[in-house]
């Protein structure tokens, strides 16, 4: 087990570096330069001025020469300057972490459990107007564009009912004791929480419709009701385990599109996340906080689908069996 | 299964806690407290230097007589009515990122807005482009015009408590010079001397009438020269957000960028009970729908920039908000097509003016603007002093473009130009430009770039023939206007010479307006200027864009009696709560 997680990070680190290589190479095949937009920002600009920032930035050296200087500098843990906030990459992105953990955190957590129980309850009775109601839900919120949610949601609990915040995280009135502040995160994370989770809810619920119909269709489940167990003790005890290992599956190949799904939420909602920071550093063409932003993604990516690959011998240790047995 | 459900609960309420704290954690980072400030006394009454400077300032200057009383008024309670007005938090809400906060090295609205709070400058100017004392008590221009002296308040400090001094102004003025976008603002500065600690004499190799507007508060902010003058490279020094040190009327507390910026009241602020608010939180917020839900929510209570026109026109619809233009008359914002004059095409006067009269900017103003902008009709803003009236407005004449076109050889259908534009909300004013100019026969195509950059990049390259730009004025044609005209400053980057225009005559009315004080001379010279652009017109004037700005009824009096809008100081804002 422990050799095929040392193996699994041994490849994800050169995963890593060829993504890392990609990125340099994409961002930099792109017009503009980031000297361009700080002239811009300043609402004049000459020669000098351009020279000036580039060579400040070290964006006058050959590319071969910054890719080699940036991977030497990563390789130290230093992510570089911001080329706009002349700030470390580093603490940008690590001041915008927390704020997408939390987000997409939230948001998955909401769209499994909540998935699940639709799917489950709709595959136990799947001709009831229940099923039926939920398969058209499921195709509605599957079908909403996030951005488009997120503005009714806005227009709906911020804007025309007034019960939720508009934008933020937090409110700038912030540090009135940890239980207000508690709340008042929660009370903003509502509405960003639901429309990133909508769609995903929406998957999961067919998903896990799905198997479990599969799943109750099966001879052990057929054994277990034979033997009198109770329904309730056979959906949830012995048949959920195993429909619920697809969208364990789905969860991890998913979490990069989980991702790119929070970057338009937070730009809906003014959530101070890695995705505006990625969005903003792509029209800034603040080149090194987005490589950062992108690294840092991709490591998140890699982490989830080994979390992934680990939740599987929890829910079916058969898994960890055979691969034992491999071994 | 229970034991899932209570990890998944503790999981939850972990989270949010950290959230919390994480918050909570922004607040460490605050600027240390002013210490030892010296006791502040009464501001010097706010006579001006009686010499000097009438020849610098517009004359047409005479307040209301209602103004005068309500000024009567303040000085007699002070800025916040002998404490009466004194509290509360202003929220406000900005599209605007700033990159840092030190204005000498760093131009533009994004850090100007938070920058003026943060730093006071020699001089402000009131909404008659009359400049005002603020750090300089009172000020003299030498009778050549080749110095101006700064007679500096004396109980000045900045946020640490060290004494403002002739010394931060020099070098404020030498970094600027330095590093300011803006060149021409103290090009013509040869030193600064400072015979003792409250005066600063600036010494000018040739006279300069735009240097007084030069040191207005989002232009020339007082830094630090004990915090600054320590060896490193200042346009990326660590001060400029962390820590940050200014002499304005509130200290940081809290940055963080992009997203915002809490600065608190400065004490020992040297305006006597000023500044009235306790506190300013900037929210950066980059969608502009946003900021007017949240101001309709009372999430917020000032926005310094709108967006859209709709967004403009629902607030305006709001009674319990107040929507103003007002105040920013120095920025001097200019929409138009200028052309590149190096096209064999364009290179013809006659086309030029065969694509000015196809253009119909009423249509533009009151269908693409929805009336919220007003007519450009020349390089110098309708606002400005030096704005010449009597010009051609080159109102929509398709006989008269077609006439022009066929004197020039071009029949219907001949001619076909491209038309670029900024990236992605001029596109209207460019889309219409296409069906304008197929009016007369010329057909033109749409050049998009993806985004700033790209357009930048073709722009001053000089890889395009018609493009919409945006150009500031900022307050004086030195500083804004002459950039893109004269002949040495063709393709010097973005925003200088993009059209390739180049006039012998045009460059020695400029030189000689750069050179002098004498107002109405300066505007003759001006006037000559325009006429000869707008016969020649390189650069065809569409519209001038409002800075629109809204407010909730409790915010009391905003800077807007004043040339420079929001890029001035809040010491006088206070909350009708």
């Amino acid at each position: 087990m422990l050799r095929s997680i040392a193996a699994r990070i041994a490849q994800a680190l050169g995963l890593i570096l060829a993504v890392m290589c990609l990125n340099f190479l994409l961002i930099h095949l792109t017009p503009g330069d980031p000297a361009t937009v700080i002239v811009g920002e300043s609402g004049a600009g000459d020669p000098e001025l351009l020279e000036e920032i580039r060579a400040q930035y070290g964006l006058d050296r050959p590319f071969v020469v910054q890719l080699g200087t940036y991977i030497g500098r990563v390789a130290t843990g230093d992510l570089g300057e911001s080329y706009f906030f002349n700030q470390s990459v580093t603490s940008l992105i690590s001041a915008r972490l927390w704020p997408t953990v939390l987000l997409v955190g939230t948001a998955l957590s909401f769209a499994v459990a909540a998935g699940t129980m639709v799917g489950v309850a709709t595959a136990r009775r799947p001709e009831s107007p229940l099923s039926h109601g939920a398969t058209v839900l499921a195709l509605v919120g599957f079908s909403m564009p996030v951005f488009w949610t997120g503005i009714m949601l806005v227009i709906l609990f911020a804007s025309t009912w007034k019960l939720l915040p508009v934008q933020g995280w937090h409110d700038v009135s912030y540090g009135e004791g940890m239980l207000a502040n508690v709340l008042d995160v929660g009370e903003h994370l509502v509405l960003p929480a639901l429309t990133l989770g909508l769609i995903y809810l929406a998957q999961y619920s067919r998903l896990s419709r799905a198997s479990m119909l599969e799943v109750l269709e099966s001879d052990y489940v057929r054994t277990a009701r034979a033997k009198g167990l109770g329904e309730r003790r056979v959906v949830y005890k012995h048949a959920l385990r195993n429909a619920v290992i697809p969208v364990v599956t789905v969860i991890g190949l998913q979490f990069g599109a989980l991702l790119s799904g929070a970057l338009l939420v937070e730009t809906v909602f003014n959530w101070p996340g890695l995705g505006r920071l990625a969005f903003d550093s792509i029209l800034r063409r603040d080149t090194s906080v987005l490589l950062g932003v992108l690294m840092v993604s991709s490591v998140m990516v890699i982490v989830a689908n080994l979390l992934t690959d680990l939740l599987y011998t929890i829910i079916d240790p058969r898994i960890r069996l055979r691969e034992r047995s491999n071994v | 299964m229970k034991k899932w459900r209570l990890l998944v609960a503790v999981l939850a309420v972990f989270a949010l806690v950290a959230a919390a704290c994480a918050s909570d954690d922004d607040d460490d980072g605050a600027a240390p407290a002013a210490t030892a400030a010296p006791d502040t006394d009464d501001m010097a009454d706010d006579d001006m230097a009686d010499d000097g400077d009438d020849d610098m300032a517009d004359d047409d200057g005479d307040m209301a007589d209602d103004d005068m009383a309500d000024d009567d008024m303040a000085a007699a309670h002070g800025p916040c009515n002998d404490g009466a007005n004194v509290g509360g938090t202003l929220i406000i809400g900005s599209t605007q990122v700033p990159r840092h906060l030190n204005g000498t090295v760093q131009s533009g609205y994004a850090t100007a807005v938070p920058g003026t709070q943060l730093n006071a400058s020699p001089l402000l100017y009131d909404d008659e482009y009359n400049p005002m004392p603020y750090l300089a008590e009172s000020w003299d221009v030498a009778d050549d015009g080749l110095s101006v002296t700064l007679h500096l308040v004396e109980d000045a400090v900045f946020h640490d408590g060290m004494p403002v001094t002739s010394a931060d102004v020099a070098f404020s003025i030498l970094t600027a010079q330095a590093h300011h976008p803006f060149k021409p603002m103290f090009a013509p500065v040869t030193g600064v001397d400072t015979p003792d600690e409250h005066t600063a004499v600036i010494n000018l190799s040739q006279p300069h009438p735009a240097i007084l507007l030069a040191m207005s508060p989002g232009l020339l902010p007082v830094i630090p020269k004990h915090i600054f003058d320590d060896g490193q490279e200042l346009p990326t020094h660590p001060r400029n957000t962390e820590d940050f040190v200014g002499s304005g009327p509130f200290r940081l507390v809290e940055y963080e960028a992009g997203t915002i910026i809490r600065m608190e009241r400065f004490d020992d602020f040297f305006i006597e009970g000023a500044p009235c608010l306790d506190e300013i939180v900037m929210q950066i917020i980059p969608d502009a729908t946003n900021i007017v839900l949240g101001l309709e929510n009372g999430e917020i209570d000032l926005s310094v920039t709108l967006g859209p026109s709709a967004n403009v026109l629902r607030l305006m619809e709001n009674e319990n908000v107040t929507v103003s233009s007002d105040g920013h008359e120095a920025i001097g914002q200019i929409q138009w097509l200028e052309m590149n004059v190096d096209d064999p095409a364009l290179s013809d006067k006659r086309v030029r003016q065969a694509i000015a009269y196809a253009i119909d900017r009423d249509f533009m103003i009151d269908a693409l603007d929805q009336g919220l902008t007003i007519p450009a009709t020349s390089g110098i803003v309708t606002a400005s002093p030096f704005h010449d009236s009597t010009v051609n407005p080159y109102d929509r004449d398709v006989d008269q473009a077609k006439a022009l076109l066929a004197e020039a050889g071009y029949g219907d259908g001949d001619l076909s130009l491209t038309i670029d534009y900024i990236p992605p909300t001029q596109v209207i004013y460019a889309e219409y430009v296409v069906q304008a100019l197929e009016d007369v026969g010329i057909n033109v195509e749409l050049s998009v770039s993806p985004d700033f950059p790209t357009w930048a990049g073709r722009i001053a390259g000089r890889d395009y023939q018609m493009t919409i730009n945006n150009v500031w004025n900022w307050g004086d044609p030195v500083i804004g206007v002459h950039r893109s005209y004269l002949t040495d400053n063709i393709d010097q980057g973005i925003w200088t010479n993009n059209t390739g225009y180049s006039n012998a005559e045009v460059d020695r009315i400029l030189a000689e307006a750069g050179q002098e004080l004498d107002a109405e001379r300066r505007a003759a010279l001006y006037a000559e200027f325009q006429q000869i652009v707008s016969d020649e017109v390189p650069i065809y004037y569409l519209t001038t864009p409002q800075f629109w700005q809204a407010y909730n009824p409790t915010v009391q009096d905003p800077p807007t009696r004043t040339i420079w809008g929001m890029m001035s100081p809040m010491h006088e804002v206070w909350l009708d709560q």
